[in-house]
């Protein structure tokens, strides 16, 4: 379960969050929708651990575990997984090795069994399959020369493939067109389990339509306003964010 | 004894030879192998202190006694090489002949401050072919001054993999001499890792059509170490390709020197020229300096020369530390994909992975 309690965060001297407080229970998927400029995507920093944000008050806690005071490795490693709204590109770094890499280190510190390169390759090749991925998505080098699209499907293969507790996909949507938002939604549900939980971050309603969320939260000027069901996503597409902050 | 060179002669700017020239050195003597030496399961040609040590070695029948030469070069590490040199090797390969890889090791015990002065001698003939695994590494305060002539007559092809793995306190001067037929390739990648101050300096000629060459180093620096690695390509026949790939990666006040001068004569056109020297500077007292030179007398010709200075991205470090890995390998892992286009020639199999071993045992060495 994902806890947080009245986080503050800001970048240098700006307060970017303001007192977020928000529980998502294993088995659930929440969505977080807002206006440019809310505070979602540094709300989905501050939970993986980038440098460059300081976290001024409140708490963060994922089963229990303490997020805000562990390294990011360590972040991965206890479950958290976050595809970026920009995948960066590793030119020299192969996907296929990069993905084991993270996997096995995972996979080490939670004192289980390294997977060598076939077993490896086996388990890759099943997930690009399930996802209708092409094959040579392993060969390539990390995100170079990938498409907008195809960034982001690798950021649900490596998703795929971690098995993450708790994923937060922040504004995987942005730049898709409708097939990959499908082949990216599909991941997502195929995760679906009650051990698993995704916080989905988005700006429109569309990708909802394909992830179904449980709860749909609003966060506006770096606090959630406004928390609902799948209707309030609707009501948002309908009447835009304006004159939420009075709400 | 010939005057070492200051850094008065423009080949010298960058780097000094102060502290070699402050050190009276001996006359080599025999001594032990203390440390395992690499051994690839390939014909091996050891030398210890210089001199060849045949007990260590199983050299094919193709790799004959040191022979003098006279030397008229104007170069003045050349001269003092010619003037010392005792030992060496001659290699020899037939026309045809794929002569398969060999490992040149050098191996120095230095109880008290020697120097040495190898001098090989390389010829490939017409279409022949062969590897060649070179590995400079010892311990104590040593000064490793190594020539090696290459001649590679119509179409041969050598590959010439260095590791420059010596003692910290050692200096490492090598000059690499190669005559490029017409089809030939020279083939080299040098991975510098080791010695305090070292230099691997290249004299390439590109005498017949179609001749080409990449002279490729990665320079991997820690503490006070200094690498210099100077090339002068000389296209001298038309429809030449050179390509240089040079990548540094310099921690503490560890500083890289790259100075490469390519000349193309009248005749050469359609000359395939390339430099690229990238830099990654990981420290706020490490330094680079890079001093490309091009003197083209013919009309038609690419020749281009890039620079790149930087540190590593921290997006790059927070993507991979976001998906498990440690900072400390991820930082390893970037490092490793910096390096990967300067090993492009190192197409034999075993070596690559011997250098690639190398790389890994350098960055767990800190």
């Amino acid at each position: 379960m994902l806890d947080i309690n009245n986080l503050t965060a800001k970048i240098g001297d700006k307060e970017i969050l303001r007192g977020v407080n928000l529980t998502v229970p294993d088995g659930e998927i929440h969505a977080i929708m807002g206006p440019n400029g809310a505070g979602k995507s540094t709300l989905s920093y501050v939970l993986s651990g980038r440098e460059g944000y300081e976290v001024t008050g409140g708490s963060a806690t994922y089963n229990g575990q303490d997020l805000l005071a562990m390294e990011p490795e360590q972040r991965a490693a206890a479950g958290v997984f976050l595809a970026f709204q920009y995948p960066v590109e590793l030119p020299g770094v192969g996907n296929a090795n990069f993905i084991r890499t993270a996997l096995n280190s995972i996979r080490r510190a939670r004192g289980e069994a390294e997977l060598d390169a076939v077993a490896f390759l086996k388990l890759a090749r099943a997930a690009i399959k399930n996802l209708s991925m092409p094959d040579d998505m392993l060969k390539r080098n990390v995100n170079v020369g990938f498409s907008g699209g195809e960034k982001k499907r690798n950021e649900v293969l490596q998703m795929a493939l971690l098995n993450p507790g708790l994923a937060i996909l922040d504004e995987t949507d942005s730049g898709l067109d409708i097939d990959a938002l499908k082949i990216v939604a599909d991941g997502v549900n195929a995760l679906r389990s009650p051990t698993f939980s995704a916080l989905v971050i988005t700006h429109y309603q569309r990708l909802l339509d394909h992830i179904v969320p449980d709860y749909v939260h609003v966060l506006a000027a770096g606090r959630i306003v406004r928390s609902g069901g799948p209707e309030l996503a609707l009501e948002l597409e309908a009447h835009g964010y304006a004159g939420l902050e009075a709400a | 004894m010939t005057a070492l060179p200051t850094r008065k002669l423009e080949a010298w700017r960058y780097t000094e030879l102060k502290s070699l020239a402050a050190i009276s050195f001996a006359e080599p003597k025999p001594a032990k192998i203390s440390a395992p030496l690499p051994d690839l399961g390939l014909p091996r040609i050891v030398f210890v202190n210089g001199s060849f040590n045949a007990a260590l070695s199983n050299a094919p029948d193709f790799v004959g006694p040191f022979a003098k030469v006279l030397d008229d070069s104007a170069l003045p590490l050349v001269q003092i090489n010619a003037a010392n040199a005792q030992d060496g090797i001659t290699i020899d390969i037939p026309a045809g002949i794929d002569a398969g890889a060999i490992m040149l090791i050098s191996y120095a015990n230095a109880a008290e401050p020697i120097a040495f002065h190898p001098r090989h001698r390389i010829v490939l003939g017409t279409n022949a072919t062969l590897t060649i695994i070179e590995v400079a590494l010892g311990q104590g305060v040593y000064w490793h001054n190594p020539v090696t002539d290459i001649t590679l007559q119509e179409g041969a092809t050598l590959g010439h993999y260095r590791l420059q793995d010596e003692s910290a306190e050692a200096f490492h001067l090598a000059t690499i001499r190669a005559d490029i037929a017409e089809k030939a390739a020279y083939e080299s990648f040098s991975l510098v890792v080791g010695g305090k101050l070292s230099r691997a300096e290249f004299h390439t000629n590109l005498n017949g059509p179609n001749a080409s060459t990449h002279l490729n180093a990665a320079q991997l620096l820690r503490g006070r170490q200094h690498a210099d690695f100077t090339s002068v390509v000389g296209h001298k026949a038309p429809n030449c390709a050179s390509r240089q790939t040079v990548k540094s990666v310099l921690f503490d006040h560890a500083r890289g020197v790259f100075q490469g001068r390519i000349e193309v004569a009248q005749i050469a056109q359609k000359t395939d020229g390339y430099q690229m020297n990238q830099a990654l500077l990981l420290s706020p007292h490490a330094e680079i300096d890079i001093k490309p030179e091009l003197e083209i007398f013919a009309d038609d010709v690419k020749c281009s020369h890039g620079a790149t200075i930087g540190a590593l991205d921290p997006e790059q470090i927070f993507y991979l530390r976001s998906r498990g890995i440690p900072e400390d390998q991820a930082r390893a892992m970037l490092i490793r994909a910096f390096l990967t286009e300067a090993l492009e020639p190192v197409t034999h199999e075993a070596a690559r992975t011997f250098l690639e071993d190398a790389i890994e045992t350098w960055w767990a060495r800190k």
